[in-house]
């Protein structure tokens, strides 16, 4: 067992990690809103789902914001891929299912703790929100848990 | 402290809103740009990073995640103290956590997905501008769980708003 922690280099991942936050900031400074990710899956359900829920004012008057805000992440993204000097478009090696069941608890799960990686881990952390860190070491230990089961038993 | 947009005086907000939507608007694609083009240099759009992260073969993620916070916490931290509103009018807006069952147990569940799958919200949206289709997959089972949760939440019965 090697003991590099960090085997594809650490400077990529400082600088991504300091860009996002200067997105959330940047959010923030200019229009004070608060951008975590996932709310944007349950507010723009209110376009068409007529029930109370989906029909929050939080959530209606949210989803335009939100969805811009997620257009600016792909935009992001397409922005990378057309300077970088890789050529191919990143291709994801998970199983359609594996994704497809993963990401039906990941959005069950987030949206019943209103906060996933971005909204607990990134806005709830720098709010230094007590629930929002119990969110967060919660979430960590399950993932650890579940990732290192499914490795076990595929064999990897 | 009035933290709340409806805490403006109504004459204001009515003439503000056409000019206030469209640079709310502006400025959530120009944040989210950066979230997306960050997400995308440091990787996280690669499921299989996220996993090597979450099986301990590259902490990588923890860098991600502690470089974003501390700019985040300085914003958060510093611009209601310094400023007297956001720079295009409103309120600043404070994250919301509860400390409850939901937000436990929501988690745990989250946890359990992304250990699965390596994919989180974000990164499921912002992968898509790389390329990646293949998240479109992951996209249809949060945007499904999303509706399922609304659909079965407690809040249905005695809804306020």
């Amino acid at each position: 067992m090697h003991l590099a922690l960090f085997p594809n280099g650490w400077a990529h991942y400082l600088v991504g990690g300091l860009t996002i936050g200067t997105g959330v900031a940047l959010l923030y400074v200019l229009t004070g809103l608060v951008g975590g990710m996932s709310t944007v899956y349950s507010s723009t359900w209110s376009y068409v789902v007529r029930g109370p829920f989906f029909q929050q004012a939080k959530l209606v008057n949210s989803r335009q914001w939100r969805l811009a805000y997620a257009a600016g992440l792909m935009l992001g993204a397409l922005v990378w891929w057309m300077t970088s000097e890789r050529a191919s478009r990143v291709a994801v090696t998970i199983s359609p299912l594996q994704l497809f069941v993963g990401g039906l608890l990941v959005g069950y799960g987030a949206r019943l703790s209103r906060g996933c990686t971005s909204g607990h881990g990134i806005c709830g952390l720098a709010s230094l929100g007590r629930p929002s860190l119990l969110a967060v070491l919660t979430f960590m230990a399950t993932a650890f848990l579940t990732a290192n089961l499914v490795g076990r038993v595929a064999g990897t | 402290m009035s933290r709340t947009a409806s805490s403006l005086p109504a004459a204001t907000a009515t003439s503000r809103v056409p000019v206030r939507a469209i640079t709310v608007l502006a400025s959530a694609l120009a944040a989210g740009a950066l979230f997306g083009f960050g997400l995308s240099y440091s990787t996280m759009i690669r499921p299989d990073v996220v996993l090597s992260f979450l099986r301990f073969r590259d902490l990588g993620l923890l860098l991600v995640l502690g470089g974003a916070v501390v700019v985040t916490f300085v914003a958060y931290q510093f611009a209601p103290r310094l400023m007297r509103q956001p720079l295009f009018g409103g309120a600043f807006g404070q994250h919301e956590s509860v400390m409850d069952r939901a937000t436990i147990v929501g988690a745990a569940i989250f946890g359990i997905g992304w250990g699965l799958c390596g994919v989180c919200p974000g990164p499921a949206i912002a992968g898509l501008g790389a390329g990646s289709w293949e998240l479109g997959y992951a996209i249809a089972g949060i945007a499904l769980g999303a509706l399922v949760q609304g659909l079965t939440a407690r809040e249905n019965a005695g809804a306020k708003a």
